[in-house]
């Protein structure tokens, strides 16, 4: 591979991402404040399909995205209704929305199935795009590729560095502790897990009107990308630039798939296909292993110096969801 | 700010929590507010910190009478609730626990935040670095932390629920002297307590709740017997301490290095003898229980090595399943968390400790079980109670019912930590019938009245060091004070290379 496909690959890797990235912040800022939106994988696809039912309807991409976002958060609002208000298992219900959304979208979506319809293009930034290879890279995406780099930044600001972001924080971590301090706990779980839905529901316009344009039901290859989501938010350790990370990871392995199914003819595609989902199983394993009890057993016997250093490496890559998550707050 | 409470009554089911219950405490002053568990103190206090409202009766502040919706508005009406477990954020930063709950604009402005905070800690002569996490700070320094953040609120009432348990001397003593500041600035301090010592040292009137009624008001100079019969109606006598005769190698740690997140410890090194009890003491989180978990395979030492029996048997490396095999157990002081399983009936839980054969569980066999047990131990509780339902001291009682018999070694941490003196006295009577029975306990205690009590040696953690151990004949309240507070270790040291 020459230099110039190989950077028009990285690029073609970033935008790739831009779904997954939307779709794992989405699911970050719901599960900071304690909701567990397991719908993830039907949600994106009923938003796919509606958005682009929407937009093939009124001929305008900007009224599909907001389809898309619209679908995400009352998909999230039904599982926070369910886990709130009724005090249902958060896990039951997103596993039930998620078979239900992903039957509902191949069943809605028959009409337009194959159907061409309006999409979003490249838009190449004036001057930026000239930069040698960064320019390829970063400018000459289209606008929601654009947007999945600030809502990185944005998403870690808001988070860590504001007083709505930080009593976001607290309303997953100790409920009590964030309601005897005024937060409303269950108002702001309403209000990010809608938030968060509806930045997790652009991933689907960003599929549907933009990197695999149109709808064509079970074989739109959407199906099992909201399993991934759910996993790359707990590699992400709820932090925005890790879960970027996983999800860059994410597209690059499925792009490495691709392009090394020509080279190795022997290995069935299949296997291609689905090695992206045990690496990341792999990855999650590796990442999380200082958790494990006999890992610790088995270091306290290494000389000091050494397992100091293998300590601090797996201490920082450990990280510890919110300890609320999945638990209804009920005042006393 | 004066407060005044009047009539308050408030049920849960068919109980009277509180039971129309009036007084008046005026501003700089501190109220002792003692009780039994269950008198109704936190019941009382959770209604004047907003948690819950009073089915009947007024909250009088500063002679106006008040509503409180919830928390955050009583601490607008400044009233501030230290809670005993306190209500915090542990993965967080310091300051970030600090700020959250302050209202002002999208970002705030740490930095100020920062100077206040140490501005604060300055006037109270707390040392908490604002940029630590909040987990690794000791429970003193969590309750320091929140003291700080209800003040920076503008409390000026301040509620603290049994604030001494499970914090060490040193900083009981410091929060002790920042609470009578506090009294001499204006505060009002109400003081829940079940310990009459700490009511005693620090509190210019006591208020008895027994059974969720008013008994009385009792002003200084405190009468030990007089408050004792208020609180229980009748003063409990306590056993003396009997003398046990050693008998063979339980548990030899020898040479054992430790290390923990963030502490070093080095050379430790215990024989325990059957029968005997060894208590250890020292600051929270100085390692103490480190070195349990260690004696029991829960954690690995880095060095050294850790022997069971008179054959000392070499157990370093090996699980807590193969210490359980050979009669060593392990009773952690988050008992609902980590001992019992919330949600199984007591029942239930002895099913599962007896280890009964076959398939299906024999409902009648087990259910005689769980009653014989429930009687012998003295248990409030039915076969079919769920534990969570249970209070501290009977799902301590409970835990004991559960473990084996016999056993050789016993590791429990705090045993009777939130426990009223009632409970106290009943756990160490089952433990010492035990002892008589040959098994050793090795206890960890922050309360050192318990420690001298019951121990027969002591060690005392402190700074990544561990005494050797001490006959607790040898020591007094004072002195085992001084040494948790790292005072007088040089004299220690001469004093054994002389023995």
């Amino acid at each position: 591979m020459n230099s110039s496909a190989l950077v028009t690959s990285i690029a073609g890797v970033l935008a790739a991402a831009a779904p997954v990235l939307f779709a794992v912040i989405g699911e970050t800022i719901s599960e900071r404040a304690g909701v567990l939106n397991l719908s993830m994988n039907g949600m994106i696809l009923l938003s796919a399909m509606g958005s682009f039912a929407v937009a093939l309807a009124t001929n305008s991409v900007v009224l599909g995205f907001l389809a898309g976002a619209a679908i995400g958060a009352l998909v999230s609002l039904v599982v926070t209704f369910a886990s709130l208000t009724l005090l249902q298992s958060q896990v039951a219900v997103g596993f039930v929305l998620a078979q239900l959304c992903r039957d509902l979208s191949y069943f809605l979506g028959n009409p337009i199935m194959g159907k061409v319809g309006p999409r979003i293009s490249q838009v190449p930034i004036p001057g930026l795009e000239r930069i040698p290879v960064l320019g390829t890279i970063l400018f000459r995406q289209d606008v929601m590729t654009y947007l999945s780099f600030i809502l990185i930044v944005a998403a870690w600001f808001f988070i860590f560095r504001t007083r709505p972001g930080l009593t976001l924080r607290g309303v997953g971590e100790r409920p009590a502790a964030a309601y005897i301090r005024g937060a409303n706990v269950n108002r702001l779980r309403y209000l990010y897990a809608a938030i968060g839905g509806a930045i997790a529901g652009l991933a689907g316009p960003i599929y549907s009107l933009s990197i695999k344009a149109g709808w064509k039901g079970t074989i739109s290859g959407l199906d099992g990308i909201g399993w991934i989501v759910l996993s790359i938010t707990i590699f992400g350790g709820w932090k925005p630039f890790r879960a970027a990370f996983g999800a860059y990871l994410f597209a690059f392995l499925q792009w490495l798939g691709l392009v090394l199914q020509p080279s190795l003819p022997s290995v069935p595609s299949q296997v291609l296909q689905v090695a992206p989902f045990p690496l990341m199983i792999l990855t999650l394993l590796f990442v999380n292993i200082g958790n494990a009890e006999w890992v610790d057993r088995s270091l306290a016997r290494l000389p000091e110096n050494v397992r100091r250093d293998i300590v601090r490496v797996l201490r920082a890559m450990n990280a510890t969801p919110p300890a609320a998550l999945g638990v209804p707050f009920e005042k006393e | 700010m004066q407060v005044e409470v009047r009539g308050i009554t408030k049920c849960f089911g068919a109980v009277r929590a509180n039971d129309n219950i009036s007084f008046t405490v005026p501003s700089s002053s501190i109220e002792g507010i003692l009780g039994e568990n269950g008198a109704g103190k936190s019941t009382l206090m959770k209604i004047l910190s907003g948690f819950y409202s009073s089915d009947s009766g007024d909250i009088i502040l500063d002679g106006e009478k008040v509503t409180i919706d919830d928390p955050a508005d009583a601490i607008r009406q400044g009233i501030g609730m230290l809670h005993q477990d306190p209500l915090d954020f542990p993965p967080f930063k310091v300051i970030d626990d600090f700020i959250l709950g302050k209202k002002g604009g999208l970002i705030p402005n740490r930095r100020a935040a920062i100077r206040e905070f140490n501005e604060l800690a300055t006037r109270f002569d707390f040392s908490i670095d604002p940029e630590s996490y909040v987990d690794t700070l000791t429970v003193g320094e969590r309750q320091q932390l929140e003291i700080l953040r209800l003040l920076w609120l503008g409390s000026r009432v301040l509620i603290l629920d049994e604030p001494t348990t499970g914090i060490s001397l040193p900083q009981k003593e410091k929060l002790f002297a920042t609470l009578k500041k506090l009294a001499s600035e204006g505060m009002t301090v109400l003081f829940v307590s079940h310990k009459l010592e700490d009511v005693e040292a620090l509190c210019n009137r006591a208020t008895v709740l027994r059974q969720g009624r008013l008994v009385g008001t009792v002003e200084p100079p405190f009468d030990t017997k007089v408050l004792v019969e208020m609180m229980f109606g009748k003063e409990i006598p306590q056993e003396p301490k009997t003398q046990l005769r050693m008998g063979t190698t339980v548990l030899h740690a020898k040479h054992v290095e430790l290390e923990g997140i963030r502490i070093q410890i080095k050379n430790i090194d215990l024989r325990v003898r059957a029968g005997e009890v060894i208590g250890v003491a020292g600051m929270e989180g100085s390692g103490q229980i480190l070195f349990l978990s260690a004696c029991a395979g829960l954690a690995q030492p880095v060095k050294g090595s850790i022997c069971l029996d008179e054959d000392e048997k070499d157990m370093t490396g090996k699980t807590y399943h193969e210490f359980r095999k050979k009669g060593v157990v392990y009773l952690p002081a988050a008992r609902l968390e980590q001992a019992l399983i919330p949600g199984l009936s007591l029942t239930e839980h002895f099913i599962l400790s007896e280890g009964m054969k076959g398939l299906f569980i024999d409902r009648k066999k087990s259910e005689e079980l769980a009653k014989s047990r429930i009687s012998l131990f003295n248990i409030k509780g039915r076969p079919d109670s769920p534990v969570e339902s249970l209070s501290g001291g009977n799902q301590q009682r409970a835990l004991l019912a559960l473990m084996r018999d016999p056993l050789k070694l016993i590791l429990i941490e705090h045993p009777t930590r939130g426990l009223d003196v009632e409970s106290t006295i009943y756990i160490w009577g089952k433990l010492k019938e035990r002892c008589a029975r040959g098994t050793a306990i090795v206890f960890i205690s922050s309360d050192l009245h318990e420690i001298l009590k019951y121990s027969d040696r002591v060690l005392v953690f402190f700074a990544g060091r561990v005494t050797p151990p001490l006959r607790a004949s040898t020591l007094t309240v004072e002195r085992l004070g001084r040494l948790i507070g790292g005072k007088d270790w040089d004299s220690i040291e001469t004093e054994v290379s002389h023995a």
